[in-house]
């Protein structure tokens, strides 16, 4: 089997979505008894975000890499707030933050368990939510990020994946018994 | 009384679990709370509890490695603990097992899940 063999192969955008609402509609139905309409799907090549508003961002990392993120406006991470703690927020505030954070880590924890039976075990990083005016997000990479969005109540909020074959399990020695020197690794 | 340590690095995730611990049927007493198994064995050799709910993902030490510490320990191996966590991979709920969890739910989950998982345990 050469090397070339040994990559996963890859999913097709159609699992991936099926993944991320399916996943979002299980966490929104039991824990904030909400029910979200989903939107359409489309695909950018630099990570949707909103000017102003809440980000959740989380990591993925194993035979494949990538990132995946919640983005909604305040007003939307008050009500997952809301709902999910059983109490009102108006105004953002910790509580809200560690709600939205909690509610991306299941959604794309769920993502994750549905696709590592094709892409193998992956790890999650802690979530990192980010809230402002006027901010942008960048991930490294070349890679195009999925966006699905959901609807609620006539708001939007955006789940979105960018996944891709880890580059690191695909080098090889140039034959068996002669490891890469560092000097020559790329 | 039903003392219970919930560990957890998600402080909603602990107010939530908390909240429906209220609403079981089971006597609770106190419960305690840590943000991930270090924290939680620190909390286990000064507090005496009868029940553990913990995450697996967790900085520091994660929900496995606590749980193999605590069932190494000869007080705590007849401890119930029941794992809350995303991972749902089988692999990874067999090892939970094999390590010493009582139970496993998974997130997202129902107050009604979690009182059927403890109504069986305790």
């Amino acid at each position: 089997m050469t090397a070339e063999q040994d990559v996963a192969t890859p999913i097709a955008q159609s699992e991936l979505v099926q993944a991320i609402r399916t996943a979002t509609h299980e966490v929104f139905s039991m824990m904030l008894n909400l029910e979200l309409t989903p939107g359409e799907v489309f695909v950018e090549k630099e990570e949707a975000v909103p000017a102003s508003g809440v980000v959740s961002l989380i990591g993925l990392a194993g035979p494949w890499v990538g990132s995946g993120s919640l983005s909604c406006t305040a007003q939307f991470a008050c009500k997952i707030a809301s709902h999910f703690l059983d109490t009102q927020y108006e105004a953002m505030n910790e509580d809200v933050l560690n709600s939205v954070a909690e509610v991306t880590n299941m959604i794309i924890g769920n993502v994750k368990t549905a696709l590592e039976d094709r892409l193998g075990a992956m790890g999650l990083s802690t979530p990192t939510v980010i809230y402002g005016r006027n901010f942008q997000t960048r991930s490294a990479g070349n890679q195009e990020w999925t966006v699905v969005p959901f609807l609620l109540e006539g708001e939007r909020m955006c789940v979105q994946m960018c996944i891709a074959p880890n580059p690191d399990s695909a080098k090889k020695a140039p034959r068996g018994g002669f490891p890469i020197p560092h000097v020559l690794q790329t | 009384m039903l003392d219970v340590l919930i560990v957890d690095d998600s402080a909603a995730i602990r107010k939530i679990l908390q909240r429906v611990l209220r609403q079981t049927e089971l006597p609770i007493g106190t419960v305690y709370e840590a943000g991930d198994g270090a924290e939680a064995l620190e909390t286990l050799r000064k507090q005496t509890v009868g029940l553990i709910l913990s995450d697996i993902n967790m900085p520091n030490m994660d929900g496995l490695e606590f749980l193999t510490k605590v069932r190494a320990e000869q007080a705590w191996q007849k401890l119930p603990i029941v794992m809350v966590s995303t991972e749902g991979a089988h692999a990874k709920v067999l090892e939970a097992v094999e390590r010493g969890a009582s139970g496993y739910v998974r997130k997202p989950f129902t107050a009604e899940q979690i009182k059927e998982k403890l109504a069986g345990l305790i």
